[in-house]
């Protein structure tokens, strides 16, 4: 029996299809056709699907969400302005409802061998340029949510460093999400970044939800480091408390480069992020720094897995979760070290706070080697507020919710700490603040 | 200042404080003596409110008020001060931040505005020589990584600037090299004065070579079996407990108060 949902998908693909950017170009064709028979046959995953084993999408693939069609309208600055992280200047690119937003963007000056666009106007004017690359750092065996972002792509980032080149000024990309009444829009927001050898750059990619409609983000981000190339990769999730939210976060990384990938979720009702880092060249180093925090009944969900495919390299995974309420959370963290891999250094922690008797988190570590020289670890630990460090606290005279807000502050801050950029960090110690501490501020932990 | 009455405490059942008897007034310093499990510590843990610990009969007053009516935490901004036998790590948090978030808190509840951080910077300056600590300690979490010796002195360096009414050490020279007892004995010795009282729980003698006591009490068997001066203290480390503690049951006849 064919799903009549998956097939709702299906059909409204052919209706759309020529009005898709760049759908002139027979590459760009079979490169959203295989994404749309690829969906056709593995539809939604299912608890049955070892890597979805905690996180039940049927409340999403129940019913067909509807594409954004035409660029969103009913946004404009004054609704974007409270979104500004203070201190930070960048080049910043806005998205709504999928759509890239002239008005509400600002690419400031960029020197030359540096381009900053976006994917439906590439497509349409040089579609050239990114065959070959869109789809290439993604997985051969994509879940429907990136399978479906494939065949519908219409918009999204598309950022190439050319060689040596430096950027000063972090690139900022803002998906602004409204949804619409009827609770069944979904936008695939598509990037790829393109960061050519010697070139350095700061990407923050921003998921924000404007209002209380539910709607569907499925997203992926490719991400190319050449060699010796430096990336600072920052995401932040905040979309509104109803959406659901899924994102694919590809990268391939040449020799010597760098990256760090700074995965921060707040929002959505279900959030699912899949972080896949090849790291296929010698002497290739990869850091991964996530905090996620849910409250209510949300459901936050982060896979990651580190390829070690070649000799050297260093990869440092650390995770930090705090949940309350009816929150659930996923750490999926694999590690593969190839038998090629040899003087790896890998490195994996995961820490959960449960701050709620009924707040939950499944994590998995999980290690494969087939090297024998390597340096491999990894753990994970769940846990609550100590109460001896409470009592201490106390006994100093800080009232009890004081204490344990502080407690609490000090868990998430340990990741926080990580991230490089200052504005997103003291931005971030406001959120925690706001989610968690209930507007209690805390003076400078420094 | 302090005035224990017949204090009964179980825990987890069991009766581990058998009708405790003690006044300790402003300006004096007593040592509690006493072998391992005598009930030194739950004295201690008692006075400060920790969970767990059962007061089956008796009370305490703390100038004048019902101890016992108040939290933990008012204890503290009241002036009761615990100097921790295992001082707890707290990751993430500094020594500085902690040192101002407890004298603010305190300062707030008497009634006295929040120091600014010049004012604030250059007391902890001030109390940091006293403890002979290096400054950087002051930016690393809550006894993270500190030695044994290190958590002891900066425990005294707390009590340093928060200028307690009362403050208790449980077992604070235990695992200190005789350099840093004499710090500690500094520390605690430069607080003295009328308005304070100290409270010295303690297993050894050597402490009190250096905080030399008032009164000497000695716990045995969850009571005090002996009171005396500090000539008490000297008697016990040449005869050693075991005395005392065979004849604690009609010693309980024998403790009273200071």
């Amino acid at each position: 029996m064919t799903d009549p949902v998956r097939q709702s998908y299906v059909d409204s693909h052919r209706s759309v299809a020529q009005r898709l950017p760049g759908s002139a170009q027979p590459w760009l064709r079979r490169v959203r056709e295989a994404g749309l028979s690829r969906f056709n046959n593995v539809g939604f995953p299912t608890l049955r699907d070892e890597d979805w084993k905690y996180t039940d999408v049927r409340v999403i693939a129940k019913q067909p969400f509807l594409p954004v069609l035409d660029p969103g309208d009913g946004v404009d600055g004054e609704r974007l302005r409270p979104l500004s992280f203070a201190g930070l200047e960048s080049h910043r690119c806005v998205f709504v409802n999928g759509h890239y937003a002239p008005h509400l963007s600002a690419l400031g000056t960029l020197a030359d061998g540096i381009v900053v666009d976006n994917l439906a106007t590439v497509l349409n004017q040089q579609p050239r340029e990114l065959e070959g690359e869109l789809g290439r750092s993604a997985p051969g065996e994509l879940h429907g949510f990136a399978a479906l972002n494939t065949a519908y792509l219409m918009d999204g980032a598309y950022v190439r460093l050319g060689r040596n080149c430096e950027l000063e000024l972090p690139i900022e990309l803002i998906y602004v999400s409204t949804g619409t009444d009827d609770n069944r829009r979904v936008t695939y927001p598509r990037n790829l970044i393109i960061a050519e050898s010697g070139s350095r750059a700061v990407i923050v990619e921003r998921f924000v939800g404007l209002g209380q409609n539910r709607y569907l983000t499925s997203a992926i981000t490719e991400v190319i480091a050449g060699p010796s190339a430096h990336i600072d990769y920052y995401k932040l999730q905040e979309e509104s408390q109803r959406a659901y939210h899924v994102h694919g976060l590809y990268l391939e990384q040449a020799r010597d480069s760098a990256v760090t990938t700074n995965n921060i979720a707040l929002g959505a009702a279900i959030a699912r992020t899949d972080i896949q880092v090849s790291l296929a060249a010698p002497g290739t180093c990869s850091k991964l720094n996530g905090l996620y925090i849910g409250t209510g009944k949300q459901h936050i969900d982060n896979h990651t897995q580190v390829d070690h495919r070649s000799p050297h390299c260093i990869s440092d995974e650390f995770y930090k979760g705090v949940l309350d309420g009816r929150a659930r959370a996923v750490f999926h963290g694999r590690v593969v070290v190839h038998q090629d891999a040899q003087h790896t250094d890998a490195q994996q922690q995961n820490k959960n706070l449960l701050l709620s008797p009924n707040a939950e988190v499944d994590t998995k570590p999980q290690l494969e080697i087939y090297a024998d020289d390597v340096k491999c670890s990894h753990g994970a630990t769940v846990g609550q507020l100590d109460p001896d460090a409470i009592f201490y606290l106390r006994s100093r005279a800080l009232d009890e919710s004081t204490a344990r807000n502080l407690l609490t502050y000090a868990f998430a801050n340990d990741v926080i700490n990580r991230f490089a950029l200052d504005p997103i960090r003291r931005a971030m110690e406001g959120r925690l603040v706001s989610k968690l501490l209930h507007g209690q501020q805390l003076e400078d932990l420094a | 200042m302090l005035k224990i009455e017949n204090l009964h405490v179980d825990v987890d059942g069991t009766p581990i404080l058998k009708g405790i008897d003690l006044e300790v007034r402003a300006g004096e310093v007593h040592a509690i003596m006493g072998p391992n499990g005598s009930g030194k510590s739950t004295l201690a843990n008692v006075l400060t409110g920790r969970d767990g610990y059962e007061v089956t009969q008796g009370k305490i007053s703390y100038r004048d008020r019902d101890l016992f009516a108040l939290s933990t935490e008012e204890r503290a901004r009241e002036g009761i001060f615990l100097a921790f036998q295992y001082p707890v790590e707290i990751p993430g948090v500094s020594n500085l931040y902690l040192l101002k978030a407890a004298l603010n808190s305190k300062r707030k509840h008497l009634g006295l505005g929040e120091l600014s951080a010049v004012e604030f910077l250059k007391l902890i300056k001030e109390k940091v020589k006293l403890v002979q600590m290096k400054e950087e300690f002051l930016h690393r979490s809550v006894n993270q990584g500190f030695s044994g010796g290190e958590k002891k002195r900066n425990e005294i360096l707390q009590l340093a600037v928060l200028e307690p009414l009362l403050a208790i050490l449980d077992e604070t020279d235990s695992g200190l090299d005789i350099d840093a007892l004499k710090i500690v004995a500094h520390g605690v010795n430069s607080l003295r004065d009328a308005e304070r009282a100290i409270i010295v729980v303690t297993h050894y003698q050597r402490l009190l070579d250096y905080i030399v006591p008032d009164y000497v009490h000695v716990l045995a068997n969850g009571r005090v079996v002996k009171s005396g001066d500090k000539e008490l203290a000297l008697e016990l480390e040449k005869h050693g407990y075991t005395q005392l503690v065979q004849s604690s049951g009609e010693g309980a006849a024998r403790s009273a108060g200071a």
